[in-house]
């Protein structure tokens, strides 16, 4: 008994010092992002302006750009698809990313890239030894569920780029975010490792809290997207209507891809979780059936998971819906994260309901965690 | 957004055109501009039909919705918390006969918050319903023939070949088909379509939804859930009767309740014993034997908070538990009056500090050999500090127990008729036993300790302890409904968002010089990475079997020129994303 208890109290003193150690890492990850930024800006890039300022418009009578499916070069091997943006959008091509083509800057972003990897590996051993510590899902309170999340939107992150997706220019904001996230984790929200509540014993814990977090970390990476989108939009507009943006917005938002595809990105992105967010709530309340006797009873939590999925719902629609699209959709999306972020923190801190964690209630069996 | 690639755009002919291919792949309602009808009735009645059920006011319902939804979380609301809604009445006079007026307090049954789903509802029938006929109709018909000008498509390509026209539709129409498009050959091209799976996705979701809101609905016209608390050795058989508190739905009818019974054998808690979260609960479990409609076989089995007990509809939860100190009482004669009685007590904390009453109501004789009823209020701590100590319990599970009894006599009030709390004395026409200092007569006692009430008035031993648990019975019809619609909601909604519905066109004519001119294009619902990808495939297939004829003299280059067939608009053609990769 106590040898197993002395066990326990390493392995949470390892979780710890990994964590600690990913955040120092994810630091160094921070630098290496905006030594990329910085020697990118000494790069003129210029496709988006070259696209769409009118003096460019010589520029547009090259010859079309055809993509040669095969890959090969030889002359008829295979035949060419020609592919054109739809009539009414920008023909704007992507930026390079971050770096800007700069030789100094790519190296820095494929540092930052590496050193990623390792925080987000020693994370992970942070995440797995706080689990095993407890004999249980890292998903107890609020801080086990700060320390998964950051590590999945990073997973989420770094697969994106193992696919080879345009993402990169994302690690800057994404380590950003992910140190705010471990630095409130270690330090308001910090409990120390502990069993859970009998009302959390439920296979259910592993199914809806999973899901609930890869959902939350996939929205996040379409949330900045978004963000960048309404940034690279405007951007564009101005330079549509021969204006002169600032030399500081010009330089940082050349680098990113085009604002149709960051809205295309952000899309497919919020699309494809929107099923698994659906599921969650329903798993969810499956779990509320099993522990508290009813599937839905507008408990605050309940009732922000539905209208983050109304608003993801509202957002898919009026991607569908002709004077909706674009900006507005764009803001129903960020309006939907909102929701996701108050259903996480917002509820837990300044509502109470069922899914509170500390307090047991007056001869109730204990109460569910998130 | 404005429209800025002006000299891109195609001519008014070409849209014509264009519109006619990508027509019908998609069964969303045409977005019309509002357009204020001159006519009577009629033409009003069918104006809101059409607003209703456009994608727009689906959109601003589904806004309303989840913006109506959070005063809720907010504000609290009856429903759930009945006792924070008084707090908050006494709070705030003057808001909360607004909120009441406004239904705040319960939002979730309010007019307005009905009025938008229930709008939400028909506008969603209102639009399935000629969304599916409509996609019937093109299940039966065929997909369009290629537009006129293939190479104004989003992804398109062309190559000369020294086939047949006729070889090269045949072989396109056995490819396609062979990849399981719809395809037929129209004029002097093949016309085909994939992905109609998609729009069923779609109509399976919005479908779905409607089944699980109507099985909620029924659900809650038939429910019925009740609490009980049982002692250990207690037990209980489904009968309105039997309940502490019983609530129903409005089309629930006593006949409803299925037939079952139950005995608690033993309940079980354990408890973190050591560290900072000393004391918080680690499993709770309740032994139940029960037995299935009037004389079904005995079964044993475990309730855990997370596993309740299903019985045909039925669901018993365990929902709370507690302590019941096991008394003996004797009167003033010696006889016994109240025999080895377990006595539920209510917890106040998280430790199980219990408070309650116990009530002898009939044998009891006083000293004068006078019938009366004793009364006791009763507080009890399952590990007492000890000596000195506060009287709050110091751990929930029973480490050193003890009750602390203050005793009355007199008439207890229960053959009023007044129904009245078991948990509390009604003191108005008790009276207090006098210690030897003339104060409330109250004793402090050990299990097996006895206590003999002043002037030979009885005695009270305190026998031991047993456990209570509270169960929750539960039934809601319509549960497998809404599961299986929630999963048919997930399903649709993976189709209709996963799968892209494209069409594909082949086209082979005999070019100016005789050789056979192949021109093929893709045309995607939205646009799509996966689309020219996919062309790109399919035309390496044809390929092969319409091989390339060498070009004309004056293309030296075939990366830098286009075939002939293409107009000069179509050198400006950039690549969309993705294509690259
Ligand atoms: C409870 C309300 C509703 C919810 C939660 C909901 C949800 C959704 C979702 C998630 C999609 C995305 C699928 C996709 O992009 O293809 C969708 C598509 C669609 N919904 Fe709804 N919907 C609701 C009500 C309605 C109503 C009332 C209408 C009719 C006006 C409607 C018409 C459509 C149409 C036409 C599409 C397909 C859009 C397209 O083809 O791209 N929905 N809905």
């Amino acid at each position: 008994m106590t040898l197993a208890a002395a066990t326990n109290e390493n392995l949470a003193e390892i979780s710890n010092v990994l964590i600690y150690s990913a955040m120092a890492i994810y630091t160094l990850a921070f630098f290496a992002y905006i030594a990329e930024w910085l020697f990118g800006s000494r790069s003129k890039v210029g496709r988006t302006a070259a696209a769409l300022t009118p003096k460019a418009a010589t520029a547009r009578t090259a010859p079309a750009v055809t993509v040669n499916k095969a890959g090969g070069t030889a002359v008829l091997e295979r035949p060419k698809v020609v592919v054109r943006a739809a009539s009414g959008s920008r023909d704007v091509p992507d930026g390079p990313g971050a770096h800007g083509g700069d030789e100094k800057g790519d190296l820095y972003g494929r540092i930052a890239v590496s050193l990623t990897v390792l925080a987000f590996l020693l994370a992970l051993g942070g995440v797995l030894t706080r689990a095993l510590s407890v004999e249980r899902a890292p998903w107890g309170n609020m801080y086990e569920f700060n320390i998964t999340f950051s590590t999945t939107a990073v997973g989420v992150y770094l697969l994106l780029l193992a696919l080879k997706k345009n993402v990169r220019w994302i690690g800057l904001f994404l380590t950003t975010s992910v140190l705010l996230d471990l630095g409130l984790a270690v330090t308001v929200l910090y409990t120390a490792s502990d069993q859970l509540v009998p009302a959390l014993h439920s296979y259910w814990l592993y199914i809806h809290v999973s899901t609930a977090i890869l959902c939350g970390a996939v929205f996040y990476v379409g949330a900045i997207t978004t963000v960048m989108y309404l940034f690279k939009d405007s951007y564009e507009n101005k330079l549509a209507n021969g204006g002169k943006p600032g030399s500081f917005a010009t330089s940082f938002l050349e680098r990113l891809p085009a604002s149709s595809s960051l809205d295309k990105f952000a899309y497919r992105v919020n699309a494809a979780v929107f099923p698994l967010w659906t599921f969650t709530i329903i798993a969810g309340a499956i779990w509320a059936g099993d522990a508290w006797g009813r599937y839905w009873g507008w408990d605050p939590k309940e009732t922000w998971s539905f209208i983050t999925w109304v608003a993801y719902a509202g957002y898919l629609h009026a991607r569908a819906t002709a004077g909706w699209k674009g900006r507005k959709a764009a803001y129903l999306a960020l309006a939907a994260f909102g929701c996701w972020l108050f259903n996480y923190y917002g509820v837990n801190i300044f509502v109470s309901g069922k899914h509170s964690y500390a307090d047991v209630g007056l001869g109730a069996l204990g109460s569910v965690g998130f | 957004m404005s429209d800025t690639t002006t000299d891109n755009a195609p001519k008014a002919g070409d849209d014509q055109d264009l519109g006619a291919a990508g027509s019908q792949l998609s069964t969303a309602p045409k977005e019309e501009q509002p357009n204020l009808p001159s006519l009577g009735v009629i033409g009003w009645a069918r104006w809101f039909w059409r607003q209703l059920t456009s994608m727009r006011v689906a959109l601003l319902l589904l806004l309303l919705l989840s913006l109506g939804a959070i005063p809720g979380s907010l504000i609290p609301q009856t429903g759930i918390d009945a006792t924070k809604v008084a707090d908050f009445r006494e709070k705030h006079d003057i808001l909360a006969p607004v909120y009441d007026k406004l239904g705040l307090f319960n939002v979730y049954s309010s007019v307005w918050f009905s009025a938008i789903y229930i709008l939400l509802f028909v506008s969603l029938i209102g639009c399935i319903v000629p969304r599916t006929w409509q996609f019937v109709g093109q299940l039966r018909g065929r997909p369009p023939g290629a537009p006129r000008r293939l190479t104004r498509l989003p992804a398109h390509t062309t190559w000369r070949t020294g086939a047949e026209p006729e070889q090269v539709r045949e072989a396109a129409l056995a490819l396609l088909k062979k990849r399981r498009f719809r395809a037929h050959v129209v004029g002097d091209a093949v016309a085909a379509e994939k992905g109609y799976l998609r729009e069923v996705g779609n109509l399976v979701f919005h479908v779905a939804l409607i089944v699980m809101l109507i099985a909620f609905a029924w659900g809650q016209l038939f429910k019925y859930e009740g609490n009980k608390l049982i002692v250990e050795g207690g037990g209980f058989a489904n009968t309105l009767t039997q309940y502490d508190d019983f609530r129903s739905g409005n089309l629930f009818t006593e006949d409803d309740l299925d037939r079952f019974s139950f005995d608690l054998e033993d309940f079980k808690g354990t408890y973190e014993l050591t560290g900072p979260n000393r004391g918080t609960p680690r499993t709770y479990e309740a032994d139940l034997t029960y037995s299935v409609g009037a004389y079904g076989e005995e079964r044993r089995t475990t309730v855990k908070v997370n596993q309740p007990l299903e019985i045909d509809g039925s669901k018993v939860y365990l929902v709370s538990h507690g302590y019941a100190p096991v008394l003996t009482v004797k009167d003033a004669s010696g006889k016994v009056v109240m025999d080895k009685e377990a006595v539920a007590l209510l917890p106040l904390d998280g430790n199980v500090t219990s408070s309650g009453a116990v009530k002898v109501m009939d044998g009891y004789r006083n000293a004068e050999g006078k019938r009366e009823q004793l009364g006791f209020n009763a507080f009890f701590l399952p590990t007492y500090g000890g000596e000195g100590s506060t009287m709050l319990s110091a751990f929930p599970a029973l480490i050193n127990p003890m009750l602390a009894l203050s005793a009355y006599h007199g008439d207890l009030g229960v053959d009023a008729g007044t129904p009245q709390s078991i948990y509390q004395l009604d003191k108005t026409n008790m009276e207090e036993f006098k210690d030897s200092d003339g104060e409330l007569f109250k004793k402090q006692l050990a299990v097996g300790d006895t206590m003999t009430l002043p002037n030979g008035a009885g005695t009270v031993t305190f026998d031991g302890v047993k456990e209570w648990a509270g169960f929750q019975i539960v039934q809601e019809p319509g549960g497998g409904w809404a599961l299986g619609g929630a999963v048919a909601a997930i399903a649709g909604l993976a189709g209709s968002l996963f799968i892209q519905r494209r069409r594909v066109w082949v086209r082979a004519v005999r070019g100016d010089d005789g050789v056979t001119v192949v021109e093929m294009a893709g045309l995607g619902r939205s646009e799509s990475a996966k689309v020219p990808e996919e062309l790109g495939d399919l035309a390496g297939l044809l390929y092969d079997k319409a091989p390339g004829a060498p070009e004309p003299d004056d293309s030296d280059d075939p990366d830098e020129t286009s075939p002939k067939t293409t107009g000069p608009t179509d050198t400006e053609a950039v690549p969309a994303e993705g294509a690259e990769q």
